[in-house]
């Protein structure tokens, strides 16, 4: 019941959405509709807190504590992207960029996207979340080339091409597991439920599931933003209007680092743990080096920010390698940490767009002299994405390095942390470009309207909370890791 | 259907599909391709086809109707409003040439014999024999994505890989359960309608043709 409520609300309110011209408060519905996808998980999350999984459609639906966390994850970030969503709105009807009819088409895709990622992760069967997952992509193209600009238009191009080609190889992955299982399953009725899956682990054939991870690593790896794959992304998210691309980069990435994580449970049961974990490391370290490699020489805030996501995937990628019930809950942390950093950043980089008219790191200059408020959001997000306390991203990155140092994967450790300290210099020498400097003679100082600081302030102060106060995640940060631990 | 007629129909019919990919390669001319890629819809439906009659599996069937529909008719009529806007209608500058392409092509052939042993060997039935040829299916159209420099080719390598991968579903699991089969089917015919929606954007807008066009992005 619950799980169809879910999908029902986002689901509904798009339709809403689309039978109604174009209203600010229509915009307001869509953020109160995100606003119930939040209430909702919480709820989700305390009935499956101690092992009992709900489901609905014969299975189809199915939510267990992993799931009841990702659905609060997208209910936060989606949260806190919606309400800039009218913001953006606003700027592009008064500039006469967009018409009403393209703010309708935008609240309309908005929602789509989130009620198909909330299929993605509450779905039971590997199939219909392929599906979902598939159907993310469709929707979100026509978000990503929303301003129509020449550069939008190419970027959307090559995220469909490149994801498409991505995910027919998850799909191809999906039959290789779903043939193994029918001959695991020796006639007995044989489905793709993740239960079903998971049962038969030990009996799938090694040979067919070697091949079939590789394909789901390097397909949904795709879509999850991991190297060698990856070269949609900066395009994607540089050139989407900034709620967007803090729903793409805070969510929609780790929702196919979900599917990954389901699978990668499946295969250390068929393969044990040493060919998964070779493979994630592979993908993680690849990530990370050339997402230290790229940001070096980084002129535009938005790409860089978009490279940013790459290393924070490599970093889960690695943390996943490590598997234990410490690193797969340190993995979950993060996930919803780095969500909400990189959502508050893209949300913030969307104002400065706004106010400044540039993406060029050089064309900004001294923020925190000239606009405190923004400066401010921009400078502490900075300080969060790059791990440092009191934000949980240092929590969850010290977790799983320690998880890695543990199961013998400390030279992996040491080159991601070789890599991070790459990235550091890099991330601080731009940001301080944009940040400090000194006023220009009778500049006044400008101010930030409340409707973007409000969100944003509380989105840092809720990943500050979530690292130095554990205590209201940590039950169901445990029992999602032991969903995918063996 | 007796036993012969089944394994020399389904040889027929996956041969036929893996034939197709090599005429999209032979071609330059795209609306050549686009018929190629029609004749390899129709054949790919009838390998469901003949599988669902020799299995007496009333669902593959249906999908394998729905698979000539959808990708016999509907898929190559929106693909052939695509190239409506195109004045030159033909691949001029791929960048490997056609006998070479040839030649990579069928060393893609072999590749993918060797990379599905495993698979096969789970699978020794007639049908089990033919996988290697969508995976061959599905490398060829990967090639033709990265030689060819035309929009409306790179739709068709998507739809060379996504023909190939159904191909292997067919011949390995008589298809995925219906609902999945019907979702991805769906997703895979929006993909082609999103695509025709940005290509002729990008032509009537910015007058892009060739993806060399498309520079605006870089690091």
């Amino acid at each position: 019941m619950l799980t169809i409520l879910l999908l029902a609300v986002p689901l509904a309110t798009g339709l809403v959405a689309a039978t109604q011209s174009w209203r600010r408060w229509v915009g307001w519905l869509c953020t109160a509709s995100l606003g119930g996808v939040l209430v909702l998980g919480i709820v989700l999350a305390t009935r499956v807190l101690h092992g009992r999984a709900v489901s609905a459609f014969a299975g189809i639906l199915r939510a267990d504590a992993l799931s009841a966390f990702m659905v609060i994850v997208i209910g936060a970030i989606g949260l806190l992207a919606t309400t800039q969503s009218v913001r953006y709105l606003d700027a592009e009807i008064t500039s006469g960029r967009g018409t009403a009819r393209h703010a309708t088409l935008y609240a309309v895709l908005v929602q789509g996207f989130i009620t198909t990622m909330l299929l993605a992760v509450l779905a039971g069967n590997v199939g219909v979340m392929w599906v979902a997952v598939e159907a993310t992509t469709i929707i979100t193209t026509f978000l990503v080339g929303h301003r129509k600009t020449r550069g939008a238009l190419e970027a959307s191009w090559k995220y469909v091409i490149i994801c498409s080609v991505g995910i027919a190889l998850a799909f191809l992955g999906t039959v290789l597991v779903y043939l193994a299982a029918l001959h695991a399953g020796h006639g007995t009725h044989v489905s793709l439920q993740w239960t079903s899956l998971m049962s038969i682990s030990h009996h799938l054939d090694p040979g067919v599931m070697r091949l079939a991870l590789g394909l789901l690593v390097l397909g949904y790896g795709t879509k999850v933003g991991l190297a060698p794959m990856h070269s949609w992304l900066p395009d994607a998210h540089s050139q989407a209007p900034a709620p967007v691309s803090a729903l793409m980069s805070g969510v929609l990435l780790t929702v196919a680092f979900y599917a990954l994580l389901r699978f990668k449970a499946i295969c250390d049961g068929a393969l044990g743990t040493a060919f998964p974990r070779a493979l994630f490391v592979t993908v993680g370290l690849l990530s990370l080096i050339i997402a230290a490699s790229l940001l070096l020489s980084q002129h535009d805030y938005k790409r860089m920010l978009a490279y940013h996501s790459v290393e924070h995937m490599g970093l889960i990628a690695l943390g996943a390698a490590a598997g234990t019930p410490l690193a797969i809950a340190a993995v979950l942390l993060h996930i919803l940490g780095h969500g909400l950093a990189k959502a508050v950043l893209f949300l913030a980089s969307g104002e400065i767009l706004l106010v400044e008219g540039s993406t060029e790191i050089d064309q900004v200059r001294a923020l925190l002299a000239r606009r405190p408020a923004l400066g401010g959001i921009f400078a502490f997000g900075l300080v969060a994405l790059l791990g440092l306390p009191p934000f949980s991203l240092f929590v969850s990155e010290l977790n799983m390095l320690r998880a890695e140092v543990q199961v013998g994967l400390g030279w992996a450790a040491a080159i991601s942390l070789i890599c991070m300290a790459v990235i550091f210099g890099a991330v601080m020498s731009h940001g301080r470009h944009m940040l400090f400097g000194a006023r220009a003679d009778g500049e006044p100082v400008a101010r930030t309207h409340s409707i973007v600081t409000v969100p944003l302030i509380s989105g840092l102060v809720g990943c500050a909370a979530l690292g130095v106060l554990a205590w209201p995640l940590e039950s169901l940060l445990r029992a999602a890791a032991m969903v995918v631990v063996r | 259907m007796n036993n012969a007629t089944y394994s020399s129909l389904l040889e027929l019919a996956a041969g036929l599909v893996i034939l197709c990919a090599f005429v999209t390669l032979w071609r330059r001319s795209l609306s050549a391709i686009v018929r190629a890629l029609c004749v390899q819809g129709v054949a790919l439906g009838l390998v469901a086809l003949v599988l669902g009659l020799h299995r007496r599996d009333a669902v593959l069937i249906t999908v394998g109707c729905l698979v000539i529909a959808a990708k016999g008719a509907v898929i190559p009529t929106l693909l052939r409003r695509v190239l409506a806007n195109d004045s030159l209608n033909r691949e001029t500058s791929p960048l490997v040439n056609v006998p070479a392409s040839l030649v990579g092509a069928g060393a893609l052939t072999f590749l993918a014999y060797g990379a599905t042993r495993p698979v096969v060997a789970l699978v020794p039935t007639s049908a089990g024999r033919l996988i290697p040829l969508g995976l061959a299916t599905l490398l060829i159209g990967f090639f033709s994505m990265v030689i060819r420099r035309k929009a409306a080719s790179q739709i068709v390598g998507l739809l060379l890989v996504d023909n190939g991968i159904a191909l292997v579903a067919f011949l390995a699991t008589a298809g995925v359960p219906l609902l999945v089969e019907l979702g991805a089917s769906l997703d895979v015919l929006l993909v082609v309608v999103v695509l025709r929606v940005l290509a002729v954007q990008l032509w009537s807008k910015f007058a892009v043709l060739d993806l060399d066009q498309l520079q605006e992005l870089h690091d």
